[in-house]
């Protein structure tokens, strides 16, 4: 009688073996089904674009925008700078913003999550200013701060502030009581307890607000800029606009989405970094 | 039947049991904690009424009592997490502090801080007291080895199984040298084979260290194979009903005529039906 290959018959070694070679597999599956959808969605927009379905003034395809991207790192027509020009200058206003934001939203947010009385004597002024869209704040800003790179980081400072605060502030109130308890027990003080039990603890939530931060502060990027810059990729884009040039809209477009990806990348290696430990 | 050595209430205070003895030198430092009149409101809520007893250094006391019957308040106010309403707990002789004594506690609850590998979450409680390094190296060193966790120091909790993180949290505790280590229902989820296996290794690390327990747990069997004396608390408002004194050879057998009858004796006075 013959009997079907059986895992219960597997050595320890055989075992971790297969398991490891399915795992292999699942992987290597998911890559590719990655690769497959992105060249599946720039083969429907080669193929839109080629079938003139939609006029070329309207779409450019995705080939002519590689050549054009080319192009634009030495060309500095049609709106002043070349591409490294622009991007460099993106980056300095959205790296400011965010930076800033990162900077005085984490810390704010723990302290009002952890200390009640600063808690009610800021969480009034903050609930106010929370709501307030981020381009609302731009003729105030042009009037204090003028149209140069202050002015834009602030826009995009308050856009990545708003969750940078809210998840510290929720992270921390979420620290498990207990972890609290043990460090109090031990006889530490309520300082110690905030920077060795609440921060530790409420990390997980920092990084997916830093994570929001990130996408709302590059996405504020094209509003900043139009207060009068003379460079920058939301600038480039809105140049492209004016000159009825949809292949300059559109390498914008795509230059934003691909540096996007690069710093979500980023983040996600200072995450694993700092919050190595979830790993199994 | 209640046998001879069950010595209830005001003879159970003065008789120490024979391995007690043993362990004790110097009689004016026999009494390692003590709380009197402790007492607590919550609101109108009365929890805790008039609680008085005395603890022996290196003594391993077990708390029961039905359920709901403020047991984990009891606890609380031992650790100072809460403050009494009246009355007051002494560890040698002052009121107790968490800042100048060293108080444990192992939860109920999982409470390994989970971004702290095994070893540092060792050593937590240490760096907290601020001891110095060799000493903080020496102890953990001799905890890793003693509940044999040379493989898993470098380990996350939750990589871990879960009789594997409380084994963590009890050698945390036992780190320490703590005048006072306070357990509350540590086994309580765990399955009979693990609790075996647990409660040998707290004998086993208590009788080795000389460490103060007291140890909450509503499992009575539990309570009579590791107490030295058992205190067996009232429904609320809650005070202490009776004491008894285990005096069992160990290692204490479940089938034992005279574990069964101080057993069935903690049983009869722990109903409240």
């Amino acid at each position: 009688m013959t009997q079907p290959p059986s895992t219960a018959r597997l050595s320890e070694a055989e075992r971790v073996a297969l398991v490891k070679r399915q795992k292999k597999r699942d992987k290597r599956t998911a890559t590719a089904l990655s690769v497959l959808g992105i060249l599946g969605f720039l083969l429907l927009w080669q193929a839109i674009a080629a079938s003139g379905l939609l006029s070329e003034r309207f779409l450019a395809s995705p080939l002519e925008i590689v050549g054009l991207f080319f192009v634009k790192l030495v060309d500095p027509s049609p709106d002043g700078a070349v591409l490294g020009v622009n991007i460099l200058s993106s980056l300095t206003v959205a790296l400011t913003g965010f930076g800033l934001a990162i900077v005085i939203g984490i810390p704010l947010g723990l302290l009002m999550g952890w200390y009640r009385a600063f808690d009610s004597f800021m969480r009034p002024v903050f609930e106010i200013i929370r709501p307030i869209p981020p381009v609302s704040w731009i003729p105030l800003t042009i009037v204090w701060l003028g149209i140069d790179l202050k002015a834009k980081a602030f826009i995009v400072f308050f856009a990545a502030f708003v969750p940078c605060l809210i998840n510290a502030y929720t992270g921390i109130r979420q620290t498990n009581p207990v972890l609290i308890n043990v460090a109090k027990t031990c006889g530490a003080s309520n300082f110690t307890i905030f920077w060795k039990v609440g921060c530790p603890s409420a990390m997980t939530m920092v990084f997916a607000g830093i994570r929001v931060a990130l996408g709302n502060s590059w996405a504020t990027l094209v509003a900043a800029e139009m207060l009068a810059a003379d460079s920058g990729l939301g600038y480039m884009i809105i140049m492209g606009r004016q000159f009825a040039r949809a292949d300059i809209v559109i390498l914008g477009i795509a230059v934003i989405g691909v540096i996007g990806t690069l710093f979500v990348a980023l983040l996600n290696v200072v995450e694993n970094r700092v919050l190595g430990w979830k790993k199994q | 039947m209640p046998r001879t050595d069950l010595r209830h209430n005001d003879q159970a205070r003065q008789g120490a049991s024979s391995s007690m003895e043993r362990r004790m030198s110097t009689p004016d430092s026999d009494i390692k904690v003590e709380v009197r009149n402790l007492t607590k409101y919550f609101g109108r809520l009365h929890v805790l009424d008039d609680i008085s007893f005395n603890i022996k250094r290196g003594e391993f006391v077990c708390v029961v009592g039905p359920t709901g019957c403020g047991k984990t308040t009891f606890l609380n106010l031992l650790t100072r997490i809460y403050s009494p309403t009246r009355g007051d707990l002494f560890i040698d002789g002052e009121s107790a502090d968490p800042k100048k004594h060293n108080l444990a506690f192992v939860f109920q609850e999982p409470s390994a801080f989970p971004w702290l590998t095994v070893e540092k979450n060792l050593r937590f409680g240490l760096e907290i007291k601020k001891l110095a390094k060799d000493v903080i190296d020496e102890r953990v060193e001799m905890i890793i080895k003693m509940l044999g966790l040379q493989d898993l120091r470098d380990r996350y909790p939750h990589q871990l199984s879960v009789s594997s993180e409380q084994r963590i949290i009890i050698g945390r505790a036992f780190a320490m040298h703590p005048d006072l280590l306070l357990m509350d229902e540590p086994y309580g989820q765990m399955d009979v084979k693990l609790r075996f296996f647990l409660e040998d290794e707290v004998i086993r690390l208590w009788q080795e260290l000389g460490t103060t327990v007291v140890f909450i747990t509503h499992n009575i069997e539990e309570a009579v194979y590791m107490a030295q004396r058992i205190l067996i608390l009232s429904t609320k408002p809650t005070t202490v009903k009776e004491e008894v004194v285990v005096d069992l050879p160990r290692p204490r057998r479940f089938d034992d005529p005279d574990f069964v009858a101080i057993r069935n004796y903690v049983t009869e006075k722990i109903k409240w039906w």
